[in-house]
């Protein structure tokens, strides 16, 4: 039997290209981790004669619920409002010189329709979603693997809600196999094997050729149940099949839309949760659930506590906060203002990145910058250096040198955390230190107490009690210090009337807030 | 009867509130039975069933449910969006795909720029980790993994190193040195107990701060592959963890399958916020450029932005027509903009101010699985399920 079958599939499939080895469609590594051992048995018992033509694909496993079930539910949705008899996307029936072309809608009616009732913004999008809904099958060409939407008088149909991806089809080889054996004994042209469906079914062949004999009869027996169909019900049900392993096998070069992320999958893979309960033995399920829900309800109680208890601002404020904050930024936004240089992946020249590590002639504009916050001045490492010129001046550069050396102790390997914490200790703090920095009581005793178990936090309370001291009194006078001014006005001049009103608008701001 | 403890230690809060007494419960295996007969003790003296018990606290709960609810609408008195009407409209800055990076043989699923502003490392699906001038287009090294599905890759700060991991629980740290084999200096760093799902270095080389299927996020050092601190709290997969901009980096946030978005202290281990809003899967986290707000996108096609001063969600980014869900996100430098890759093989720009989208970016042919804007802010890379990489300006 199966020589009977090559000769077949050699009289359609014709010129049977070069085997392309490459093709993934075959076996995508799901199917195969997931085939069943008793796959051939369950698929290849023939079915009774009067079945529905799907009898041979295993059965839809709805109860499961997949990473994409949310997606299916939204596309059906649409895909219900585009069925309405009354406001849907028409469907006819188009007569032509011969033959009728049963319920079918074209590509320009549907976009039309969604361009009408979805909130898309173009006629590009509409497409783009089109395409979409259509390559994971609730629509499909009448005449083209390939699934997607033109925008033309194309006909398209939709798919039976029963082949919906939703149903979580996991179809096996061995169906595919049927389902393209079928395919052979059908001698219209219109189901003639595409040349990459005759690749697989050679592939197919090989692999299964212990029990094609099972698969050649059950194709054998759906064809002759195909048969007995209505000729307009078959042509339907035809291309809907057809469809069906259009998203489950695409053509080579088109996207398998029922892949799933692997994070997804590996969640969905993991075992029950009640895993945990096999660690007491003693105790009873009912016991168990028991302390799930005093210990969850405990947990959700101090949480909600916690909510409470903080002080939060209103949305208003929030809103006026992000909104001045993009304002002042935005002049820094290089998706909005150009840099000072060309942007190096618009116009192929790197002077930007070169400028910045000459560090030559600074701009005003980036100086500017040192006036939002003291975070900007000492993101900025000539900002940081300009300060710190600033500090000394002031017989005050300790509180930064602590503030940099409690920030650095963090990104230590933990090797060296031990000695490090007693040498800012010994520098800082410690009675008799070099370079002594005043923080207030509490904050020293807190300091002394992280002493006795040092690790890479030890410093951060007196840390930030110290940049709040900074903040607070070193920054702003910097910022009305000549040093700084002279600073402004001897960087290269590109001052923007903007700019100017930024600085004006943050000062203003701050003064509300504080 | 009513046992209440928990035996799985990595799963247990150090304390509890039991009839409103603070219980010490640092429980492992050897004292399990002393505290048993505790916690009986305790049951006795309140006389207690433990369903009068969880009674009184649901209902507990709901009251404190409801008065978190009111005191939220108290503050809720006007929307971001309202507030943002004033603002212009922005106006096109005409973003275009500039360039594409080729190499990658299968699915890219994760990528991040270099301090430098023009390297991108990219870890896909094929088993590889490549890292990529992506200026030039050129690929400066292509490193085999042990496993395929190389979910999260990293650039360390110095630009020296960087940091993946995947299928293989593990985060490994590898030197990038130009003569050598970069797999040779290879260094394991730390093993989670399933799938490491995303990992950023924070502000510095030594520390390596992972998320991973076992719904933890671990802090490693680098050098000793000690574990510094590891973070309990959400119920399921972290999918994704983000640094805090501020001076002191010591926050970073976390989104995960259970839905929620949780804000850490990196110093004690303990989550300090919480954000809920989404209706499925987190899949991205982002701190806005501020430090005040973070941004989430996840399964449901919704971006969301919570404020950590409101202590509540303030914008959804949604739209009828996008259906489905969000795979990564970033701001712009200004924080005006939010991009958002979809696993509708786009990306859509959002107006965070108006909460109007503004643009989408065609090109992929599958899936946008990373997304993320340059350190300078002057272009935006993406990753996809199509096998290449783009760079936008």
């Amino acid at each position: 039997m199966p020589d009977m079958l090559n000769n077949v599939i050699f009289e359609n499939g014709g010129n049977q290209s070069s085997t392309n080895t490459n093709m993934v469609t075959m076996n995508s590594d799901k199917a195969v981790a997931k085939r069943k051992p008793d796959a051939c048995a369950s698929s290849c018992g023939i079915e009774p004669a009067n079945e529905e033509i799907t009898t041979t694909l295993p059965q839809p496993n709805i109860t499961e619920d997949t990473p994409n079930i949310l997606l299916y539910r939204k596309m059906e949705q649409i895909i219900q409002r585009m069925q309405d008899e009354t406001t849907g996307v028409p469907v006819r029936t188009v007569k032509s010189f011969m033959t009728k072309i049963p319920s079918v809608f074209t590509g320009s009616d549907l976009i039309t329709w969604m361009m009408k009732n979805l909130d898309v913004d173009d006629q590009q999008e509409a497409l783009h979603l089109a395409h979409l809904i259509a390559s994971h099958g609730y629509f499909f060409p009448i005449d083209d693997h390939m699934l997607t939407v033109k925008n033309d008088g194309t006909f398209y149909r939709f798919q039976t809600p029963y082949f919906w991806p939703s149903n979580c089809w996991e179809p096996e080889n061995t169906d595919y196999a049927v389902y393209l054996c079928k395919r052979t004994m059908q001698n219209k042209t219109r189901l003639e094997l595409a040349d990459y469906e005759a690749e697989n079914l050679a592939r197919l062949q090989k692999m299964f050729s212990r029990k094609w004999e099972f698969i050649f009869m059950q194709a054998e027996a759906q064809s002759k149940v195909d048969k007995k169909r209505d000729k307009l019900e078959r042509k339907v049900l035809d291309s809907q099949e057809r469809a069906f392993w259009d998203v489950h096998r695409p053509m080579p070069g088109c996207v398998n839309t029922t892949e799933i992320d692997i994070k997804k999958a590996c969640q969905f893979n993991k075992p029950s949760k009640g895993l945990k309960n096999l660690q007491i033995g003693a105790t009873t399920s009912e016991q168990q659930a028991n302390q799930v829900s005093v210990e969850s309800l405990e947990k959700q109680i101090s949480l909600l506590k916690s909510q409470l208890e903080r002080r939060n601002i209103k949305v208003s404020k929030a809103a006026d906060f992000f909104i001045a904050y993009s304002e002042q930024y935005l002049e820094y936004d290089p998706i909005f203002t150009p840099p000072e240089y060309p942007n190096p992946w618009i116009y192929d020249n790197t002077e930007l990145w070169d400028q910045e590590k000459i560090a030559k002639d600074i701009s005003a504009r980036r100086v500017r910058r040192w006036a939002f916050s003291l975070q900007e001045l000492l993101a900025d490492p000539i900002g940081r250096e300009h300060f710190e010129k600033f500090l000394d001046k002031e017989f005050s550069g300790e509180n930064l040198k602590f503030w940099e050396a409690a920030q650095d102790l963090k990104t230590l390997p933990q090797s060296q955390v031990q000695s490090k914490v007693n040498e800012i200790w010994d520098y800082f703090l410690a009675p008799d230190a070099k370079c002594p920095i005043n923080v207030d009581s509490h904050s020293y005793e807190i300091t002394k107490k992280n002493m006795e178990s040092p690790d890479r936090w030890t410093f951060d309370n007196a840390a930030a009690h110290v940049y709040h001291l900074m903040k607070s009194d070193s920054y702003s006078r910097y910022l009305r210090s000549d040093m700084y001014k002279d600073f402004l006005n001897g960087s290269k001049k590109k001052t923007s009337v903007k700019g100017i009103r930024s600085i004006v608008s943050f000062s203003a701001r701050k003064e509300n807030t504080t | 009867m009513g046992i209440k403890y928990n035996c799985n230690t990595r799963h247990n809060p150090n304390t509890t509130f039991v009839n409103g007494q603070t219980v010490s419960r640092n429980i492992d295996f050897v004292n399990i039975r002393i505290s048993r007969d505790f916690f009986r003790k305790m049951d006795t003296e309140s006389k207690a069933t433990p369903s009068d018990t969880i009674e009184q606290l649901q209902k507990e709960a709901e009251a404190l449910k409801k008065r978190l609810d009111e005191e939220r609408q108290k503050l809720n008195d006007v929307t971001l969006e309202q507030m943002a009407e004033r603002l212009d409209v922005l106006n096109c800055p005409n973003i275009k795909p500039r360039r594409t990076l080729k190499g990658h043989l299968a699915k890219v699923l994760c990528s991040d720029w270099s301090p430098d502003k023009k390297h991108i490392v990219s870890s896909s699906q094929d088993g590889k980790m490549i890292i990529w001038d992506a200026h030039t287009t050129n690929k400066e090294h292509a490193v085999a993994m042990p496993t395929t599905w190389v979910m999260a890759c990293a650039y360390a700060p110095s630009g020296n190193s960087v940091a993946c991991g995947g299928l293989d629980n593990k985060v490994t740290v590898y030197p990038l040195v130009l003569d050598e084999d970069v797999s040779l200096r290879k260094k394991t760093v730390g093993t989670h107990t399933s799938y490491m799902s995303c990992c950023i270095f924070p502000n510095s080389d030594q520390q390596i701060l992972t998320g991973s299927g076992d719904s933890t996020c671990a802090l490693w050092d680098v050098e000793s592959g000690q574990l510094l601190q590891s973070f309990h709290g959400h119920s399921a997969d972290v999918m994704s963890i983000d640094l805090a901009p501020s001076e002191t980096g010591n926050t970073f946030v976390s989104g995960s399958v259970d839905k929620m978005v949780l804000i850490w202290d990196m110093r004690t281990g303990q989550c300090v916020q919480s954000f809920e809003g989404h209706e499925s899967d987190v899949n991205s986290v982002k701190f806005h450029p501020s430090g005040d707000a973070v941004a989430a996108g996840g399964d449901d096609a919704t971006c969301r932005l919570f404020d950590l001063r409101a202590d509540k969600e303030i914008a959804v980014y949604s739209k009828e027509s996008i259906i489905f869900g969000a795979n990564s996100v970033d701001f712009s430098h200004s924080g005006r903009l939010l991009f958002a890759g979809y696993n509708d093989y786009t990306v859509n720009v959002w107006d965070t101010l108006r909460c109007a989208r503004m643009w989408l970016l065609y090109g992929h042919e599958n899936r946008v699985s990373c997304l993320q804007v340059s350190p300078d802010g002057t272009a935006l890379s993406t990753g996809s399920w199509d096998c290449t990489l783009r760079v936008w300006a």
